[in-house]
């Protein structure tokens, strides 16, 4: 939890603002409204499937909204590499450039 | 998804819901599915207020919403990738509720496959339902096995809460079925001082007024709003305050234990200045 250094102040509502306050930008932003998520995933696989076939429930898009940037993890699990399944990362950071 | 137990021999569905609002309905979904996740059983709290959702917050998970259920019934998204997976407990996870798509996309048969799918998966489905007794409650309650209503000890709560009992027992699949709807009475907000002075309903007569049984008494409580600020359960932020043994011990009955019914009382002093504010 972050504190903001006022004194001894201990209380949870520091914690409560801020997490508003990310939240409530986002969702004031155009971001929130677009499909972006369901985009990027369906971009992403079709450029992979170009290469190997990968199942859709084997497809992980994660995501940490945080105050300036996000972060975006596609993770996704291809079948029938050497040893065992592989698991393929694509981080990318976005809404900063836009957002701020 | 992979430690899901397979072993899932019984799942059960069950509607949080009280027709009014603000009673307390996300706080104890979210209080009661960390506290019967916390004794290893596998649990998805879902949130079906399209528009409103607000149970993601109260898990913390705001920040990691990706797909919510309206993306599931669309078949935009698979349901484990919309599931999204408590960093604390790991036996919980959390269909979100869409924020920004029209709440007539959900369609009956849409959530029908998606309760369907969740209970090989989980044993235990807790739906968090909308205010009112439109679409949206109608909907969370549709193909629950059993209702936790939950009541503020005041008039129009009571009042509203049997109305939403005379729902469960019209509209839900179980009751066309010509099934006995199973219902829990959750009384949330109790105040026993002012119920003392006699002005506050007291449970004896909100139970008598409606006739189900009880399944707890949670105590107005500090540490909720607190648990809520930091967008943790009470039960797993504060399990040793009132509110929080309180639910547990509601969770406990609702699993079949029995569990005599008492009404938690917060330890003052010193007690909660080191045990109530250590985890922030």
């Amino acid at each position: 939890m972050r504190f903001f250094g006022f004194g001894r102040r201990r209380g949870s509502a520091p914690v409560a603002r801020e997490r508003l306050q990310i939240l409530l930008e986002y969702e004031r932003s155009p971001f929130s409204h677009s499909d972006l998520f369901t985009v990027l995933q369906e971009e992403i696989l079709a450029v992979i499937n170009r290469h190997v076939t990968v199942d859709a429930d084997k497809v992980q898009v994660k995501v940490d909204r945080g105050d300036t940037v996000s972060r975006l993890a596609v993770d996704v699990e291809i079948p029938n590499a050497p040893s065992g399944a592989m698991s393929l990362r694509l981080h990318e950071e976005f809404f900063g450039a836009v957002a701020r | 998804m992979k430690q899901m137990r397979k072993e899932t021999q019984m799942s059960k569905v069950l509607v949080v819901t009280s027709g009014k609002g603000g009673v307390g309905k996300t706080t104890s979904t979210a209080a009661l599915g960390a506290a019967i996740a916390q004794t290893g059983q596998t649990v998805v709290v879902i949130d079906f207020d399209v528009g409103l959702r607000n149970l993601d917050l109260m898990m913390g998970a705001e920040r990691r919403v990706v797909f919510d259920l309206i993306h599931v019934v669309q078949g935009i998204a698979r349901l484990p990738q919309a599931l999204i997976r408590d960093k604390r407990i790991e036996t919980l996870f959390l269909l979100p509720a869409s924020q920004t798509r029209d709440k007539d996309a959900l369609t009956e048969e849409g959530v029908a496959l998606v309760i369907a799918d969740l209970r090989k998966k989980f044993q235990w489905v807790i739906c968090d339902s909308p205010a009112g007794i439109e679409r949206g409650a109608t909907l969370a309650m549709r193909y629950a096995d059993a209702a936790i209503i939950v009541a503020n000890p005041e008039v129009s709560s009571v009042r509203d809460s049997d109305r939403i009992i005379g729902l469960l027992d019209a509209k839900t699949a179980k009751a066309e079925r010509g099934e006995r709807m199973e219902k829990h009475l959750l009384i949330t907000r109790y105040d026993r001082a002012r119920a003392a002075r006699g002005e506050m309903l007291s449970i004896e007569d909100v139970l008598e007024i409606l006739s189900i049984p009880l399944l707890g008494v949670i105590p107005e409580s500090e540490m909720v709003l607190r648990a809520s600020n930091l967008g943790a359960p009470i039960t797993i932020n504060n399990p040793a305050s009132a509110a929080g043994r309180a639910y547990i011990d509601a969770a406990r009955r609702l699993a079949g234990e029995q569990v005599e019914m008492t009404i938690p009382v917060d330890k003052s002093g010193l007690f909660n200045k080191l045990f109530g504010r250590r985890a922030a």
